[in-house]
């Protein structure tokens, strides 16, 4: 699916004016211009920076060279990570643990979002807040709570879960699906309630109410919400931190951090390399489900 | 073909502290065209969605067939509705739009292409079959709508207020299309409303409806000429019924009606007799409809009462001409042939026709 662009064929042909109404416009479209470079500037360094270290060698990154060019440019750092068992399990695990999050997250959430969304029932409202506010308590707050009942848990029933990459896809959920249920519960609300109603005069029951008619209308909010659950669950650092220890059950930010960083001894090529292929996952879907999200807003979904 | 009746008893309809519908009983007959209409909050869409099964009732029975339904849920009640707004689903072609229901109950394919072909061939629509509603217009989406509700083969048609979001030549246009529709498919047919020209150009029977509760039932003409309270006279006609404050009187022996210490005209016989019984001191309203205020002829019929007046304003509409002047305090509203010389501010001589007066009773609204 690509995108539209609409060429304004009505634009004037005439030569303009230049009256204060398009001076006005003339310095407000300087001052964005102004604003959005120096915060490409400001948020696009970092990355340029790790690109540059992470071609360097050891040695040149040691020395006293201008930190801003490669002078022998290597890709020794990129062939050292993608051969090392290590790694590759970092990210296997990260994958893994993303696209369960987000397969359950959506499982769950899409239909907790219609039937709080359209069909009333007693406390419905109340409990739309309730989900809400349970995205509010941050998770600094909620790690050790979580972490006792993993312990408790596995005293009874003698089930370790700790200490395993899946603990994860147990516990992200506690925060991306209460976001997601919020996104999806504005996005449904935005379907008019005719809609629904012709789809129950025809014949669909609920089920085929959500899946026939909601989810392909409200396909941009889907899509909005997977995105944000997926990127919750690759970034998410203070739970893989506390649940995993054992190197063969960490994800990519915890991994790159406590294997490549040996005392005191940073090895900064690798580490660079690891976050930049790290940050590609998540910048490809952004990438392709970006043109697919706006074409589907634009695309006049409801009544026009 | 299958008996498609619809009758009401004594449904109501409660909101937590509001009553939106007070105990209506109704009977529509099989293939009958019947128009619900009434100002905004009068309960008109509430009793048609109750009959949809889109709201519970709270009290009484609604049979459609002659079973009851008050508990069947809306996709077993065979109907079929169409919206205000539409309703079509986006993401659907016409076709799509129209078959959703049929591939639901999962008829075979063949059956349901032909029932496509006909309902878009009936609406003239069949060229718009693969669109996307966005890119039909407001009067072609309103029939994909319909084509939707055709394809059913349902046993009745509801109609919720389907032309109030189209412009006025365009509802003109589509109300045409209703009728010949219903000409065609002879499906039993409710229909919402709140324009009452609407509800007299396409009803078999109008339903007068206020304050949740019906008003009166009957043909358009019916509701025109013989309406049963004030409410239905002022609300069926446009420009609206006039009512001004009157009293009966004997002047001579001969009944007269008087509304103004200046005015009073003597009543014609068969009316003179009809309001014999009704005490003198009663305060009663007279209702004349503007086209039973005309200039005053040179030769007047019997029941045809001249006088004269000041006019305030006239509004030419080209076949006719309104012209409105005040009596007693009451604007009152009358029409003059467009060649009759109405001027703004002049004094002009009109002539009302008590042959088509109705006497109100001022305190109930009754009509006598």
């Amino acid at each position: 699916m690509t995108s539209t662009v609409v060429i304004d064929k009505a634009a004037p042909t005439r030569a303009a004016r230049y009256g204060s109404m398009s001076r006005d416009r003339t310095w407000a479209l300087r001052w964005s211009y102004f604003f959005l470079t120096l915060f490409a500037i400001f948020s696009l360094v970092p990355p340029l920076y790790m690109l540059i270290t992470s071609l360097k060698s050891s040695a040149e990154i040691s020395a006293a060279t201008n930190p801003w060019w490669v002078f022998h440019p290597t890709l020794e750092n990129y062939v050292g990570l993608l051969t090392s068992n290590q790694f590759l399990t970092f990210f296997r695990n990260s994958a893994l643990v993303s696209i369960l999050v987000v397969t359950i997250t959506m499982l769950i959430s899409v239909p907790a979002a219609f039937a709080l969304a359209r069909m009333r029932f007693w406390g419905s409202a109340t409990l739309a807040t309730g989900v809400f506010l349970t995205y509010l308590i941050p998770d600094s707050l909620l790690f050790l709570p979580l972490f006792k009942m993993f312990a408790v848990f596995g005293d009874l029933t003698g089930i370790q879960l700790i200490n395993k990459w899946y603990v994860l896809v147990i516990v992200y959920p506690t925060l991306t699906v209460p976001f997601c249920t919020w996104i999806m519960i504005g996005y449904f609300a935005s379907i008019p309630k005719e809609l629904d109603e012709a789809a129950i005069i025809d014949g669909a029951s609920w089920f085929q109410t959500l899946t026939r008619i909601f989810i392909p209308v409200a396909l941009p909010g889907l899509i909005a919400a997977t995105i944000f659950a997926f990127t919750v669950s690759w970034a998410q650092f203070l739970y893989p931190l506390v649940f995993t220890t054992a190197t063969d059950q960490l994800v990519l930010p915890v991994g790159i951090i406590t294997t490549l960083i040996k005392g005191d001894v940073f090895n900064w090529g690798q580490i660079m390399t690891g976050a930049l292929l790290g940050a590609a996952p998540p910048l490809i879907i952004y990438a392709f489900l970006m043109d697919y999200y706006i074409a589907g807003l634009t695309a006049g979904a409801t009544k026009g | 073909m299958l008996m498609a009746d619809v009758t009401l008893r004594k449904v109501i309809k409660r909101y937590d502290d509001v009553e939106a519908v007070r105990g209506i009983d109704l009977d529509i007959a099989d293939h009958e065209f019947v128009v619900l209409v009434g100002p905004s909050g009068c309960g008109k869409s509430t009793t048609l969605r109750m009959i949809a099964g889109l709201e519970d009732i709270t009290d009484g029975d609604i049979m459609i067939g002659g079973d009851v339904v008050n508990d069947v849920p809306p996709k077993d009640r065979d109907i079929a509705m169409v919206f205000q707004n539409y309703a079509l689903y986006p993401h659907m072609t016409v076709a799509e739009n129209m078959s959703f229901g049929l591939r639901l109950k999962r008829y075979p394919k063949a059956e349901i292409k032909t029932r496509i072909d006909e309902a878009a061939r009936m609406l003239d629509i069949a060229e718009l079959v693969d669109r996307k509603p966005k890119q039909l217009s407001g009067g072609q989406r309103q029939r994909v709508a319909m084509g939707r509700a055709i394809v059913r083969n349902p046993k009745v048609f509801l109609f919720d207020e389907p032309l109030s979001n189209l412009d006025a030549k365009l509802r003109v246009q589509m109300r045409i299309e209703i009728k010949k529709v219903h000409q065609k498919v002879r499906t039993t047919t409710v229909y919402v409303t709140h324009d009452q020209v609407e509800a007299m150009t396409l009803a078999d029977r109008v339903v007068v409806m206020n304050h949740g509760r019906i008003e009166q039932i009957g043909t358009p003409n019916e509701l025109y000429h013989n309406p049963a309270t004030r409410f239905v006279a002022g609300f069926i006609g446009s420009p609206a019924m006039n009512f001004v404050p009157c009293r009966l009187e004997d002047v001579a022996g001969k009944l007269h009606i008087r509304l103004t210490d200046r005015v009073a005209f003597p009543l014609p016989a068969d009316r003179a007799a009809r309001y014999q019984g009704i005490p003198r001191n009663e305060k009663l309203l007279l209702g004349l409809r503007p086209e039973h205020i005309a200039e005053a002829k040179a030769h007047p019929e019997p029941g045809v009462e001249a006088f004269d007046s000041v006019l305030d304003v006239t509004e030419p509409m080209g076949m006719e001409t309104f012209v409105y002047f005040t009596l007693e305090g009451a604007q009152i509203c009358g029409r003059v042939s467009p060649n009759a010389g109405a001027r703004d501010g002049s004094p002009f001589r009109l002539a009302v026709d008590l042959n088509n007066m109705h006497l109100l009773n001022e305190v109930t609204g009754a009509v006598l």
